[in-house]
């Protein structure tokens, strides 16, 4: 029954459009899988062409389906059409548009196949194509990992060519005049005598058509913007304070809504007295939600003290309360049978540790918040015919399934819109508060409800990084490195986050060593095992997800290896490197930081090399031990990405990994004490702060095969650079993060 | 009670112990200053009293002394102040949702010194907290700010 109805539905929307006169286009032919989400929410006279351009009376939209997380996305996906489409930035509305199936994410496969990103043979690209297949089934419209650039490289920019072609031909049919007689420019179709035809008064004619879908992309000598400087469209809104953010949406006759859970995350309530609460200024309504309390009132203030006035009595937390029993489980873990698949095992290890180990070191990564400056919050508004969520989600797929299951909703009448949001770096891939706030607007149907998290809440249901230990070994010959073992544990990060979507993910997790086993080393014997740790507290992916962790050990038990072989940390790592493009980031660091030089008494200088998610990235971290402690002078930084999209914004995304890498490794960690995280604000959390900010030299490369993201791969290098830095100037080891439990920074 | 923000008076009725913060974004609907901390670490709050940076998280409404200046009257997309156009410049930044604060910091802090060093900059912003890590910039923007202020 279901079926059939969706069935009847999607051919009443085909019928419909071209019984108007073809207005939309029914099925658009290229490359899409699924239905055109466009064809919804067409008038007469519109053209939605491709689901990624739309063209109406008031202008041409460009779709942009990743969310903007702060980094750009939404001008780098719009650029991307708008190269070839033939339109400057200026003349174009951005939307992220509906979730739908049609947007899913092509390079999210490319984490989830078990080859090496510098593998390019047939069957490592037949096996991302047929996790590409899965990705594509399941529709997964998911913004993360680095995917937007390399995802959107060549279906944006063939979007954009497919709707020029279409606009072109339905100016030929209106003038009779050739296709090959006609150019684009500036949003319209030009004539051999000059005369213009703009896009939008084409629309209702291109509607008529079935997309060309037969384009050549121009070459990137041609490209008019992409690659060259742009004014990102929300700079000046960012500039002025007038971009509105999810949290400061406002909705006549709105109310403001807080909520307290448990904060041993995922344990239960027992009870609460909020007789205090109901009776203060402004609250509306206190009802128990999930494993706690929502409070609703007039002012999110007055919403946040009469929470602070609820009296909780808790369950325990269901992971171990304290941090021993976390690390323990991780020590525990490094075993024949909870050896994760995927491993690297080149040469024989193993006979030659026989003989003993130069190094036998234990590193540790502790769990991290993502703590992004705006803390979350959701409006919904619930009615018997539909609701309506604002909520700056990663995967608004999911948080249609998810408001659509809870309010019983048919899918079509659930509408998610994503506005812009104060920073992610992977905590909105969790939908928790949007459910939360569903559930409270079903109370208050025809009332949209704002619910907003206190900084306190949030940190304490973050979701934070997952820890992780690794183990490293080797051995030295000839004052080289002959042999490299290294065991990582941790628990799975997709298993944890998918879980709490109800999927589960059947098979090994390339996360476990992400950033250590792909690095492109020629060592005679490598060895690189992950193990699989049982799932402790609720964990998710945090900028750079795995490497976060992983080249932290992967870098330094090498750099240790190194010095016991008495060999220069750069000229070895060059030395091995059989990666050409890798290489060359080497050598652009070394280069830059005038490696080899002298820096003068109490400085040192350390180097830290890693491919994620695709792209290499090296740095090279200048500091000084001063009388107060650890100043970190100078950081460089080459990064091989293949095309850079806009340098402004490559620059601005690397130095702002550095800066978030540098920041966690100096002062951050999550613990847990009683089950609850003990940090709850910044003043406990600090991260980097000005006057800590090192100057930081940035160098794009262009020399690899493939196209890749920047979000997050100049993160993973910054710690073991730091670590191999402060090595260098104090002879000092440090093997744990946060490294300011072992030595102080200015 | 009555408050004059950004040269408009207003007229709200609060507890006096709501911090100006909430005031502004709830009540009277500016939400240029940000919410990111609610207890003075991180600086997303910051809007002027008289001209000076103060975190309206942590000033009572009651206590409001004088005129109040939020980002939204510092400057406007069409008539930018030295600070929000040098912001602009330089692309400063990522997700935005410091800046409001730093450039409020920014303001009142070239009110005080008109060349500052490297040092006096990193003195005067280390209480703004950015995740995104845009320091690198923040510092380049200040100096163009200083430089076109100075020459104004
Ligand atoms: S919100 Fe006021 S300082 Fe953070
Ligand atoms: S730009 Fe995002 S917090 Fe500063």
């Amino acid at each position: 029954m279901g079926k059939l109805k969706t069935f009847t539905r999607r051919a009443f929307l085909v019928g419909s459009s071209a019984i108007a006169g073809g207005v939309a286009f029914g099925i658009y032919a290229y490359q899409t899988p699924g239905k055109n989400p466009l064809l919804a929410d067409v008038d007469n006279g519109e053209a939605a062409i491709t689901p990624y351009v739309k063209i109406t009376a008031d202008g041409i939209t460009l779709i942009t389906p990743r969310t903007d997380l702060g980094q750009g996305a939404y001008s780098v996906q719009a650029a991307l059409i708008a190269e070839e489409l033939d339109v400057e930035l200026d003349q174009v509305m951005v939307d992220p548009g509906p979730p739908s199936p049609v947007y899913y994410n092509t390079a999210f496969s490319e984490e989830g196949a078990p080859f090496r990103p510098t593998d390019e043979s047939f069957i490592a690209e037949a096996a991302r194509t047929g996790v590409d297949s899965v990705i594509k089934f399941l529709g997964v419209q998911a913004t993360g990992v680095s995917t937007t650039v390399p995802d959107g490289y060549e279906k944006l920019r063939r979007a954009g060519a497919v709707a020029r072609e279409t606009l072109k031909a339905a100016a030929s049919k209106e003038t009779d005049i050739a296709v090959s007689e006609l150019k684009t420019a500036n949003g319209a179709v030009i004539m051999p005598d000059g005369s213009k035809r703009t896009y939008v008064s084409l629309a209702a004619i291109a509607a008529t058509f079935e997309p060309v879908t037969e384009v050549t992309l121009r070459d990137p000598t041609q490209w008019r913007l992409l690659g060259k400087p742009m004014l990102r469209h929300d700079t000046i809104a960012k500039s002025t304070g007038t971009l509105t953010y999810g949290i400061d949406l406002a909705f006549e006759g709105m109310v403001h809504a807080t909520i307290k859970t448990n904060p041993r995350q995922g344990g239960k309530m027992k009870s609460f007295n909020a007789a205090t609460a109901e009776k203060m200024r402004g609250v509306q309504k206190i009802i128990p939600v999930d494993n706690g309390v929502a409070v609703i009132a007039d002012n999110t203030w007055r919403a946040f003290k009469a929470a602070d006035a609820i009296e909780f009595d808790w369950e325990s937390a269901p992971y171990p309360a304290e941090m021993d029993e976390h690390w323990n489980t991780l020590e525990n873990s490094f075993n024949e049978k909870q050896l994760d698949a995927r491993t690297r095992d080149d040469g024989d290890a193993i006979t030659a540790l026989a003989e003993g180990s130069a190094i036998n070191a234990d590193y540790r990564a502790p769990y991290l918040a993502h703590a992004p400056l705006e803390p979350i919050s959701a409006i919904v508004k619930v009615t018997d015919e539909r609701v309506d969520v604002w909520n700056g989600t990663q995967i608004p797929g999911f948080a249609k399934d998810a408001v659509g299951k809870l309010t019983g909703l048919e899918p079509e009448n659930v509408h998610i819109h994503v506005p812009y949001v104060g920073g992610s770096f992977g905590h909105r891939l969790e939908n928790d508060i949007i459910k939360q706030a569903t559930k409270i607007a079903m109370e208050m149907k025809g009332t949209p409800v704002k619910l907003t998290y206190s900084r306190e809440e949030d940190f304490v249901h973050d979701f934070p990084r997952q820890i992780a230990m690794g183990k490293a070994r080797g051995t030295i010959k000839d004052g080289r490195v002959e042999t490299y073992d290294l065991g990582i544990a941790m628990p799975s990060v997709i298993s944890s986050q998918m879980g709490r979507e109800g999927i589960s993910i059947p098979g090994p997790n390339p996360q476990i060593m992400a950033g250590a086993w792909e690095q492109p080393y020629a060592i005679p014997n490598y060895r690189v095992f992950g193990y699989r740790a049982p799932e402790l507290a609720p964990i998710s992916s945090w900028r750079s997800v795995g490497a976060s962790s992983n080249a932290f050990f992967h870098e330094s038990g090498l750099d240790e290896l190194i010095h016991a072989a008495g060999a220069d940390p750069m000229e070895e790592r060059i030395r091995l490197m059989w990666h050409e493009s890798s290489r060359k980031t080497l050598e652009a660091v070394a280069e830059m930081s005038n490696w080899g030089s002298d820096l003068g008494p109490n400085r040192g200088r350390g180097v830290a090399f890693c491919m994620s998610f695709g792209a290499a990235v090296a740095e090279v971290v200048e500091v000084t031990n001063t009388e107060q402690g650890i100043k970190i002078d100078k950081v460089f930084v080459a990064a091989e990405v293949g095309k850079i999209m806009d340098p402004i914004n490559f620059e601005n995304q690397v130095m702002g990994g550095v800066v978030w890498g540098l920041g966690h490794a100096m002062n951050c960690e999550i613990t847990y004490s009683d089950g609850v995280a003990e940090q709850s604000n910044y003043h406990a959390y600090e991260g980097m702060r000005m006057y800590q900010c090192p100057i930081i030299e940035v160098r794009g490369l262009e020399n690899g095969t493939k196209v890749r993201g920047i979000g997050e791969p100049p993160v993973p290098p910054a710690a073991p650079a730091l670590a191999n830095a402060i090595f260098a100037a104090t002879g000092k080891r440090i093997r744990k993060m946060p490294f300011n439990k072992h030595i102080n920074f200015v | 009670m009555n408050l004059t923000i950004n040269g408009k008076s207003h007229e709200v009725d609060v507890e006096a112990e709501m911090p100006l913060l909430w005031v502004l974004r709830d009540e009277l609907g500016i939400t240029g200053p940000k919410y990111g901390c609610g207890i003075a670490q991180c600086g997303a709050c910051t809007v002027h009293v008289n001209g000076t940076a103060v975190r309206s998280c942590q000033l009572a409404v009651g206590d409001v002394d004088g005129d109040i200046t939020t980002i939204e009257g510092l400057g406007t997309p069409e008539a930018l102040h030295a600070v929000q156009a040098a912001w602009i410049e330089h692309q400063v930044a990522q997700c935005g949702y410091c800046q409001s604060g730093q450039m409020m910091s920014a303001a009142s802090f070239l009110d005080t010194n008109e060349d500052p060093s490297d040092e006096n900059i990193d003195l005067a912003m280390s209480a703004n907290l950015c995740r995104c890590g845009t320091y690198p910039r923040i510092r380049a923007a200040i100096k163009t700010a200083a430089k076109n202020l100075r020459s104004a």
